[in-house]
């Protein structure tokens, strides 16, 4: 059993799983899925600044800072317990492209050369770093959600407004990866 | 956004995932929470959905993997809703489960294509940041970091925005 679990899980499962999400939030507690609104709350909680957008009851949304902790809990558990010992298997035009980047290391979930803490004063760690999270803060909240609000939540109880915000993650994404990743990288090397 | 808003209208204010509970609980009842999203963290793992490479495989086009991740979950999670509307099934505190429509506003245009720049270039949106912290790279607590700055800049800015 545990070595089936080791093993990268089939997108299925993992569909079944994350859709799953959907009604065990609502049936144990109304609470829709969503996960962006976490910065939010850690916002409004540590440093409202007399902001109208911050000035709700956060200790009544704690329950989503639960959440995420769980995530990241459930994270450090896979990666120390379920670790699939080789190396992550790209699709071999993905990793053509990256090793044209100068990306080689494929032994984590995320690439050693980028991301660790030895680039945070470069400008590799500037852009993926601080400027990619900011992006991340700023996008999801000024749409009003992110992939799991409104790619999930939302277009699981149908709403046409989340159709439009997913379509546009993906379209910026498709203009992130294709055209500015390129440039980033023959940027910074 | 006028002054006279209701703490919950503050709330729902470009939001989706709300709290539409009514009723109050010890905070140990939050726990719960905790365990999906452990369920959730190991699932992330497992599928690979918080692999910087993973994201860029999708947008290349080069693989089926994320698409059928989040497709599937879309479709467990259309069905799910469906058998709740359908037969009213109330929450585990009894309650009845609270579904509301959203209205379009073109933040979710504008604010969606500047996530899905930032979504391709840290390979997380933000279930993904807490995932791949926890998952040993202590890294991203710097994007985690700076994107709680991004909401904080967007809320202090957001009567000057486009909606």
């Amino acid at each position: 059993m545990i070595e089936l679990l080791r093993h990268p899980w089939h997108w299925s499962v993992g569909g079944i799983i994350i859709g799953l999400t959907v009604p065990a939030l609502l049936l144990l507690g109304n609470k829709k899925f969503g996960i962006s609104s976490s910065l939010r709350h850690i916002c409004a909680a540590c440093l409202p600044a007399n902001i109208t957008f911050f000035k709700y009851d956060w200790r009544k949304e704690i329950w989503n800072l639960f959440f995420v902790a769980g995530i990241a809990i459930g994270a450090f558990l896979a990666v120390q317990f379920l670790q699939d010992p080789g190396d992550i298997r790209v699709a071999q035009a993905t990793q053509d492209t990256l090793a044209g980047y100068g990306i080689h290391d494929y032994s984590q979930l995320m690439p050693a050369e980028v991301f660790n803490w030895g680039n945070l004063f470069s400008w590799e760690g500037f852009i993926f770093f601080i400027v990619g999270g900011f992006l991340v803060g700023f996008g999801t909240r000024y749409a009003g959600g992110c992939t799991s609000g409104h790619s999930i939540m939302g277009l699981s109880t149908l709403q046409w407004p989340s159709l439009v915000a997913t379509i546009c993650f993906m379209v910026g994404g498709f203009i992130s990866t294709n055209l500015l990743l390129p440039l980033i990288f023959q940027w910074i090397k | 956004m006028t002054k006279n808003l209701s703490k919950t209208d503050i709330r729902h204010t470009d939001a989706m995932c709300t709290n539409d509970s009514e009723l109050q609980h010890p905070w140990w009842h939050n726990l719960k929470y905790l365990a999906v999203g452990i369920v959730f963290g190991i699932t992330f793992v497992k599928t690979e959905v918080i692999s910087w490479f993973r994201i860029q495989e999708m947008f290349r086009l080069d693989s089926f993997h994320m698409y059928g991740v989040i497709g599937t979950a879309v479709v467990v999670g259309a069905i799910s809703v469906l058998l709740i509307k359908r037969f009213k099934i109330r929450t585990v505190y009894g309650e009845q489960v609270h579904f509301e429509d959203k209205k379009f506003d073109k933040g979710m245009i504008y604010g969606g294509l500047i996530f899905g720049i930032g979504w391709a270039i840290t390979g997380a949106c933000p279930g993904p940041l807490f995932a791949q912290i926890g998952g040993g790279f202590s890294i991203v607590a710097v994007t985690l970091f700076s994107a709680v700055a991004g909401t904080w800049v967007y809320g202090a800015i957001r009567n000057r925005l486009p909606h």
